[in-house]
């Protein structure tokens, strides 16, 4: 079995009286796209903030490779490799393109606040962004601004941003959503491709992509963790059928 | 257009590597002390321009270091010496910004302009309400520090013209350090936290450490400032250290424009010498000036150096 790199136990955030995520336990495993599904509300998002050190969690506790580590710290888990990309886009509006992942990448050099030493120069970042631009098919939108590219292109932007970093657990938050087909295409065969030695946690609304791609799949309904398993086994499940898949299966 | 707007830096430094042989005294003194604050300026556009910290409070780095003269010499008619007390004075402001700072900036936006306020106010009162160099009343630094090697005195202190070259060194010397820091690493993670710090600190980057580091050297480059603001007047006052300070020196940037360095030094000599203009015509100057601030705030969204900008915005929507 694949090394589980990133794990959640018992899981919980409440927001006043509202329980968002309610004990919820995952596993994302090397070599593998968890996908993580759910009606609207189900606490996805929140599921994926606490994951990233974004929210502090009320209760339980979260492990990567098997050792505890400090919630509530995005830079810690940035730092371990965790990289994600955001629900609504989150970018530096006004740098370029191949700015916004220069910067990404200079977060996992060596010395990031380097004082004296032109950050244009520094070859690693710019081949980072260079790559991750390349990969997601920005290449030829650079030196664009950020503000200045389409809904499509700056959720391209987000994901290159995370691959900037070379993370090793991907967190993905709805990254088609707003995509044509043939970025959503592209997208996907990108993600398969990525599978290899990372563990990608990937929230989508697009149950044909989910189920073209997940290896797992996690239901979520009212902030708990519904069924679980191979997508055979979560298609053929009455609890999920019932409760959100309704009949489009 | 672009070629001039590129010349024109230089021909500015020409213009005041000439003016002390071309001006009399007293235009030497008033742009060496424009210089002076260009310098205290340029360190608040680190923070507000550059981080996107606005600071209420940046006269408390300036104000310390003031002091710093006339409490380090051993009695009011001996001098300092420049390499002891100039050290000392940076050192003490780069200390206090880092105290403030590590506190100020565990919060944001409007409340860490009140907290940098209040952290202000504190240094001036230490200054205003103790016997500490006279008080509320200020005193005099009566003998200037010296600069000497061994016997030899390359740099007098109390001599215009000297002092005038010093702080156009000064100046070229803060504004190419901070040039060279923009443009590094350090630099363009601070840009990175002015426009988004909650995705910096996603990305990985532990932006509070990033603001102290900011925020610490913007106290030290406005203590080297207020040193010679101090040694140039011959007294120091608590005014030095008062909220009039930090609100004309975040003027000053405003003015000029943001987070390019030129702006802050433009905005200082366009405040300093609009004051002076408007002030000679006169007693009720304060209206003049309160217009002039607004006119170019709401003409000019990029500061004074963002006049050709909007100049161009201007001609093309008139088509």
């Amino acid at each position: 079995m694949a090394e589980t790199m990133l794990a959640a136990s018992d899981l919980t955030r409440r927001f006043g009286g509202l329980t968002a995520v309610d004990r919820v336990s995952i596993g994302l495993e090397r070599d593998a796209i968890h996908a993580l599904i759910g009606p609207n509300g189900a606490g996805k998002s929140t599921l994926i903030n606490l994951l990233a050190g974004e929210l502090q969690p009320s209760a339980g506790s979260i492990s990567f490779r098997g050792e505890p580590v400090p919630a509530g710290r995005p830079e810690r888990m940035a730092h371990l490799g965790i990289g994600r990309t955001f629900q609504r886009s989150n970018v530096f509006p006004e740098f370029t393109s191949f700015e916004n992942c220069r910067l990404a990448a200079q977060a996992r050099t060596p010395r990031p606040w380097a004082v004296f030493e032109p950050a244009l120069k520094c070859r690693q970042c710019n081949e980072a962004a260079e790559r991750s631009l390349a990969t997601v098919g920005l290449d030829a939108r650079r030196g664009v601004l950020a503000s200045a590219l389409s809904h499509g292109e700056r959720r391209a932007l987000e994901i290159a941003m995370c691959l900037a970093a070379d993370p090793c657990v991907l967190l993905l938050d709805e990254p088609l959503a707003g995509m044509g087909t043939e970025e959503s295409q592209r997208v996907l065969q990108l993600l398969r491709e990525l599978r290899r030695e990372r563990a990608i946690l990937l929230v989508e609304h697009d149950m044909d992509a989910v189920f073209a791609v997940a290896d797992v799949i996690t239901v979520m309904a009212d902030g708990a963790v519904l069924a679980s398993g191979p997508p055979d086994a979560v298609r053929g499940d009455s609890a999920v059928r019932q409760a959100y898949l309704g009949e489009a299966l | 257009m672009s070629a001039a707007r590129r010349a024109l830096p230089l021909i500015a430094l020409a213009a005041l590597a000439v003016l002390p042989a071309l001006a009399g005294k007293f235009y030497v003194e008033l742009v060496a002390k424009i210089m002076i604050m260009a310098v205290f300026a340029m360190s608040l556009d680190l923070l507000v321009g550059v981080t996107g910290l606005v600071s209420l409070g940046h006269a408390a780095f300036f104000g310390l270091a003031s002091y710093v003269p006339v409490l380090a010499a051993p009695d009011k008619y001996s001098a300092t010496s420049l390499w002891t007390s100039l050290p000392l004075a940076v050192a003490a402001s780069a200390l206090l910004a880092l105290a403030i700072g590590s506190l100020a900036l565990r919060t944001r936006g409007v409340y860490f302009i009140m907290v940098t306020l209040a952290f202000s106010q504190m240094v001036y009162f230490v200054f205003h309400d103790t016997k500490i160099a006279g008080g509320s009343d200020g005193t005099y630094l009566y003998v200037k520090p010296v600069a000497s090697i061994g016997s030899w005195t390359p740099l007098d202190l109390g001599n215009a013209t000297h002092f005038y070259y010093a702080m156009l060194a000064l100046l070229v010397l803060t504004f190419a350090v901070l040039r060279l820091l923009l443009a590094s690493r350090f630099g363009h993670a601070l840009r990175g936290i002015r426009s988004n710090e909650q995705r910096m600190r996603a990305l990985g980057f532990n932006t509070y450490a990033y603001k102290l580091a900011a925020f610490t050297i913007a106290g030290a480059i406005a203590g080297l400032a207020g040193y010679f603001a101090a040694v140039q007047f011959g007294f120091v006052n608590p005014e030095m250290v008062s909220w009039h300070q930090s609100a004309n020196v975040l003027l000053m940037v405003i003015l000029g424009g943001l987070g390019n360095l030129f702006g802050a030094i433009v905005g200082a000599f366009a405040l300093v010498l609009a004051q002076d203009f408007f002030s000679s015509l006169t007693k009720h100057w304060l209206v003049l000036m309160g217009g002039f601030v607004i006119l170019v705030v709401m003409l000019l969204p990029g500061g004074l150096v963002g006049v050709e900008r909007a100049w161009l915005h201007w001609r093309r929507r008139r088509g």
